[in-house]
């Protein structure tokens, strides 16, 4: 990563260490069964978490005062940082030298919703005091900064559904630029409810039959889905110096707007070519360098044909494969990039490049040469992950094997 | 309602909203130091005991309780 460009040239800053990761999702709780998962068979619906229990994580009275996107957003943290100091039981870190960024699109929807029912019909008097340390869209990664009792940086990007790489990428920033040691990046989201469902179902964003399609030439719409991603974030040398296993390297990101439309992208795509070739140029590589493409891929006709487009333009013919997890995971909002950061880096260790589960027909508009039927095994190298949010917000993150 | 029924009521609601085990809610137990409850879990026992109980608890009357025995004079007071 650069922390800038001087007369000189890009100023490269401190190498990043991915070492720790965890994941709450539909597929699986954890990256063993999150792994099985994506390479397992998609369902149909909505793609809620199943059999999590906050109490496995957090502290009854704890529980009660956070919502649902913060209990994802602490479980996901504590497992990747009990993962990194899984070597030494310790990541030997200064407080002052540690910072969480997990972002969300909404936040506490489900305790919102519900202080809205209890003011219709109870009254000003029966809400509750908690609502809004529990609806706020910070109050995951306040959650896991109290937690961890890491007093650096505890910060949140809100850029919907672009919001889970722009954490990771803000808290691998502040690792590359040496103000933290180690971070916690990722994102959160619990806001599948009747309510979202009618709303991006008026939006016509949705899948007619609850089906995730991505690139498939009769996709229709995204799924809703939801849960939480982590990475613990790390300078190499720290790393290095305690031990710790090194799953891979954030080496690039980047971020753009469109500048276009609240919800459509740009049809030429500017923002999103933009955003993969800064993000490229970030890691000091070219688009050649690049062995797999994680797509933002949620499965509606536009979005996809957009990114294919940009695809084309960045990466011409052939391209990379190219790789959508929303075909198991539907759309997580604002954890989707987190999620899917967490699947790059599995995918470096197994060297597999999971399927697109749900695609089967190709679409004559889409020249990707996207994954699918089964895992492709790859020589891991680099990746690229795309998110692209409401707003026109674009964010990239390039994971690479570490050398 | 019995003063055993009225302290079984108002140990309930101190257990659901403070989420602390039944046998530390006694008379003698203080909010802060031995039930952990902080100012906004008081103003949500509050409620909570407003709810149960169908009495009214205006703010200037929280002036002074501390204990778990002082909160249940103010509930019986008011029954």
């Amino acid at each position: 990563m650069h922390l800038g460009i001087t007369e000189s040239g890009p100023v490269k800053g401190r190498r990043v260490a991915i070492t720790g990761l965890g994941v709450v999702s539909c597929c699986g709780i954890g990256v063993g069964a999150f792994w099985e998962g994506l390479l397992g068979e998609q369902q149909q619906g909505e793609r809620q978490v199943r059999d999590f229990n906050p109490l496995d994580w957090l502290g009854p009275k704890e529980a009660r005062r956070l919502d649902k996107f913060a209990h994802y957003a602490i479980a996901a943290s504590q497992m990747a940082f009990d993962d990194a100091a899984s070597s030494s039981g310790t990541l030997d870190v200064a407080p002052e030298k540690a910072g969480v960024v997990i972002s969300t699109g909404f936040g506490g929807l489900e305790t919102f919703l519900e202080q809205v029912r209890i003011f219709n019909e109870k009254g000003a008097k029966r809400v509750s005091p908690f609502m809004i340390p529990m609806l706020m869209a910070n109050a995951a990664t306040a959650s896991v900064s109290m937690r961890l009792g890491w007093t650096g940086p505890s910060e949140n990007v809100v850029t919907a559904c672009a919001a889970g790489t722009h954490g990771i990428a803000a808290a691998a920033r502040m690792v590359a630029s040496g103000r933290l040691d180690i971070a916690i990046g990722g994102g959160s989201e619990a806001s599948i409810a009747p309510l979202t469902i009618a709303a991006f179902g008026n939006m016509t964003a949705l899948s007619d039959d609850g089906m995730s399609r991505p690139f498939d030439k009769r996709r229709s719409g995204f799924v809703l889905g939801e849960g939480a991603g982590a990475l613990v974030l790390e300078d190499l040398d720290h790393a290095h110096s305690r031990g710790a296993h090194v799953y891979a390297e954030i080496s690039g990101a980047a971020s753009t707007a469109d500048a276009y439309h609240v919800t459509q992208p740009a049809p030429d795509a500017r923002g999103a070519i933009s955003c993969m070739e800064l993000a490229i140029a970030d890691a000091g590589l070219t688009a050649s360098d690049i062995g797999q493409i994680n797509a933002h891929g949620t499965s509606t006709p536009l979005n996809d044909l957009a990114e294919s487009v940009a695809i084309h333009q960045v990466f011409g013919s052939p391209s990379p494969p190219v790789t959508s997890t929303k075909g198991i995971t539907g759309h997580a909002l604002g954890a989707a990039g987190a999620i899917e950061a967490v699947a790059i880096v599995l995918s470096i260790e197994k060297s597999l490049i999971p399927p697109t589960a749900g695609y089967e027909i190709e679409d004559s508009e889409i020249a990707l040469d996207v994954v699918y039927g089964a895992a492709r095994p790859w020589n891991p190298g680099h990746a690229i992950s795309n998110s692209f949010g409401f707003g026109g917000h674009n964010g990239c993150l390039v994971i690479s094997a570490t050398s | 309602m019995s003063d055993d029924a009225i302290f079984e009521k108002l140990s309930q609601c101190a257990v659901d909203v403070l989420q602390v085990p039944p046998d530390k809610v006694v008379k003698e137990a203080r909010f802060s130091d031995d039930l952990d409850a902080d100012s906004l879990d008081l103003v949500e026992l509050v409620m909570a005991l407003e709810e149960a109980f169908g009495i009214s608890v205006d703010e200037s009357e929280l002036d002074g309780i501390e204990t778990v025995g002082e909160a249940y004079d103010l509930v019986k007071s008011k029954l």
